[in-house]
């Protein structure tokens, strides 16, 4: 039984869970944290898109489609590497935060608009023809209904991007991969690496099959 | 400004560095044709288990599916390369990505190969049956080519994240394109080589996400 | 009915879309409390007439005055207050899937009129009865018949008190069967004195229950009378060839 030995070894078990349990906290509440503001950034974008003014749209689209291109790694080591060069020095967690808070937030731009673009144009018209205003429109009728549509690739999405939290190993985050890593090399063993994957998955296994069933809930009855 | 052109953009160094990372580039686009095409067969494979008749084989892929989808890849990634030698199994970085990177995208293209299949209306399979094809000939000459075309972008898109993923193989020293940068600014304490492999990942990932976009707007009006 | 003052006037009223002209000076007008029909072929330019008159379309030339107050002038960022005036009901209905029957009715109300809540749902509750739909004020869009959705959009419409009412094939997308109620529901409006326009197929509702039938073709009113005139005396050779071609199917 040398694999168990390796890979669930008690007494390195024992030692490092507290450590393992803090770092979870962390982790949690910064997938919280980048879920909130993701898509209310994401959301005030499309917003703005659909007044249709060229020169902000422009800025909109552009931000949207670098976020989404570029391995959020790269973006992560430019600014935690560069920033203080530039005289700006940010804790590696706000980097880390700030970075993928913008990523979700491209993605989540890209889904409601493509929502806001699905509304029929009927809809606008009767909102219209009752005297609503084109922001009242696009609040009370208009966005929701995007919101609707865009709650089951928006869930996968935010799924993705918190699960790069564990990018904050690279720079120093003490979230639960950079731990875990650590607590590997002092201790000279695999088992704080099994650790940190059961701890992802008490994290996500939840989320993956929330996502599932919401999926299927939101499937858009017309 | 000046502080924050010679941090970012020193074409200088940007030139020095340019022959490393294409060479990191070189690598980047090998591990991009493993995965990638290992990771659509693998997909492929997963989703036909996920929608066979047999209880066994569905659930299993779909355990699997969700294991890995909930497992972040850089964890995965650490796990193989530096957890497996504790038990014994040396794989050199290259081999530890791929296969790390093989679990993971091979559930995320499972998933949607799978709602492509799922979208294809019963009709089709019972017009196929009817007409006495097998359940295989009916998969293969029926179902499948509809269920591709319906997910197209979603499979362009999850390929761009592939693309992107492949810079977390700089955290196991694979001196891929992010890798090679990240080396050139750690020897010219200057973060130009990092934008410039921003932005050759851009040449290549920016012109599929406009793409993307443009597919997801398509299908999104009705 | 000369007597009785113009609640909505179309004077010389132009359109075009691109190279193509829709609306050749149209002239027409509507008295407080009457019912005109407009008919005419397809692409005859009688839906963009009528979404015209609440500035869904910017008409190109011409004026158009809704209770003497000439709409055409007033500049874009005021069209909301007076779309208040004017309801309209679409062919494909547009209810607001997300909302229940009685929030559809509602929304506007508070919103575009400032009506308080209370108030607000009053009103919508007595229009949801009034179309017969009370007991279905807490139902989803999607849970109703198409007739019944149709029949909810001409509440939401009433709603805010109109002077005006548009409504553009409001029957063209029902089931037959459906038809019957959403046109006894426009009936009953009619005899409550309600002003009222509508561009429709339904012939046999036109003889019946309209007061005015206005034929319109390639741009133009070519001709309008009492629907005695029209169906019985048609005097163009275009309605003559309009009505022998949709009479097939009017009875």
């Amino acid at each position: 039984m040398r694999f168990l030995e390796t890979f669930f070894n008690g007494t390195v078990i024992a030692k490092y869970t507290p450590d393992i349990i803090v770092a979870m906290g962390i982790t949690l509440a910064l997938s919280v944290a980048i879920i909130i503001s993701g898509i209310v950034f994401g959301a005030v974008l499309a917003g703005l898109r659909s007044f249709q003014v060229r020169p902000l749209t422009l800025l909109i689209v552009l931000f949207a489609d670098l976020m989404r291109a570029l391995p959020p790694l790269v973006v992560i080591l430019i600014l935690f590497f560069g920033l203080p060069s530039v005289g700006l020095l940010m804790p590696d967690w706000l980097v880390l935060y700030l970075v993928l808070s913008l990523v979700l937030a491209a993605f989540a731009e890209e889904i409601f608009w493509a929502g806001l673009t699905a509304v029929t144009r009927g809809q606008w018209e009767a909102g219209r023809a009752t005297g609503l205003s084109f922001t009242q429109v696009l609040t009370n009728i208009a966005f929701p209904q995007a919101w609707r549509m865009g709650i089951p690739p928006l869930v996968n999405r935010a799924l993705a991007i918190t699960k790069m939290t564990a990018l904050g190993s690279v720079i120093g985050v003490k979230e639960i991969l950079s731990v875990a890593s650590s607590a590997q090399s002092f201790s000279g063993s695999a088992t704080p690496l099994t650790m940190a994957a059961v701890a992802y998955m008490l994290i996500f296994i939840p989320a993956v099959i929330a996502s599932r069933w919401i999926e299927r809930r939101f499937h858009y009855k017309t | 400004m000046d502080a924050f052109i010679d941090t970012f953009f020193n074409i200088d160094i940007m030139r020095q560095a340019f022959p490393l990372l294409m060479k990191g580039a070189w690598i980047t686009l090998q591990l991009c044709a493993f995965v990638i095409i290992l990771g659509l067969l693998g997909g492929l494979a997963l989703a036909l288990a996920a929608v066979s008749p047999r209880g066994w084989l569905r659930w299993s892929a779909v355990i699997y599916i969700d294991f890995f989808r909930a497992l972040p890849p850089l964890v995965l990634l650490i796990f193989v390369y530096s957890g497996l030698p504790f038990a014994g199994i040396n794989l050199s970085p290259f081999v530890a990505v791929i296969v790390a990177f093989l679990l993971n995208n091979s559930s995320y293209f499972a998933e949607v190969f799978r709602a492509g299949i799922n979208s294809i209306p019963k009709g089709q399979t019972e017009a196929a049956r009817a007409t006495g094809l097998s359940p295989a000939q009916t998969m293969t000459y029926v179902v499948l080519p509809q269920a591709v075309r319906n997910v197209l972008p979603d499979l362009l898109s999850n390929t761009v994240e592939v693309v992107k993923l492949t810079s977390l193989a700089s955290v196991v020293s694979l001196s891929e394109l992010l890798y090679s940068a990240n080396m050139a600014r750690s020897v010219t304490y200057n973060s130009s080589p990092l934008v410039l492999a921003a932005l050759l990942y851009l040449a290549v990932l920016w012109p599929l996400v406009r793409v993307v976009s443009r597919y997801q707007r398509g299908l999104a009006v009705h | 009915m000369n007597a009785r003052r113009y609640m909505l006037e179309v004077r010389g009223l132009g359109k075009t879309f691109g190279e193509t002209e829709v609306l050749k000076a149209i002239d027409l007008n509507v008295s407080e409390g009457e019912l005109v029909f407009i008919i005419g072929p397809s692409g005859s330019g009688k839906s963009t007439m009528l979404r015209c008159c609440n500035r869904l379309e910017e008409p190109t030339s011409g004026a158009i005055l809704i209770d003497n107050a000439r709409i055409t002038d007033i500049p874009r960022r005021d069209l909301d207050r007076m779309r208040l005036n004017v309801g309209m009901v679409f062919q494909g209905f547009h209810l607001y899937p997300h909302m229940s029957v009685i929030k559809n009715v509602i929304l506007a109300q508070i919103k575009a009129l400032k009506r308080p809540a209370d108030e607000a749902r009053q009103r919508g509750m007595e229009l949801l009865d009034q179309v017969g739909l009370g007991h279905k004020a807490d139902a989803m869009p999607s849970e109703l018949s198409g007739g019944q959705q149709q029949r909810v959009a001409i509440a939401r419409a009433l709603a805010l008190d109109p002077k005006v009412m548009l409504f553009d094939e409001p029957t063209s997308a029902l089931d037959p069967e459906l038809v019957g109620s959403v046109l006894k529901v426009m009936k009953d409006l009619r005899d409550k004195g309600m002003t009222m326009l509508v561009v429709s197929h339904e012939m046999a509702f036109a003889r019946e229950a309209a007061d005015r039938v206005v034929f319109m073709d390639g741009g133009y009113v070519v001709e309008a009378g009492t629907p005695d005139e029209i169906f019985g005396n048609p005097k163009s050779d275009r309605l003559k060839s309009f009505l022998s071609r949709v009479s097939g199917g009017a009875h």
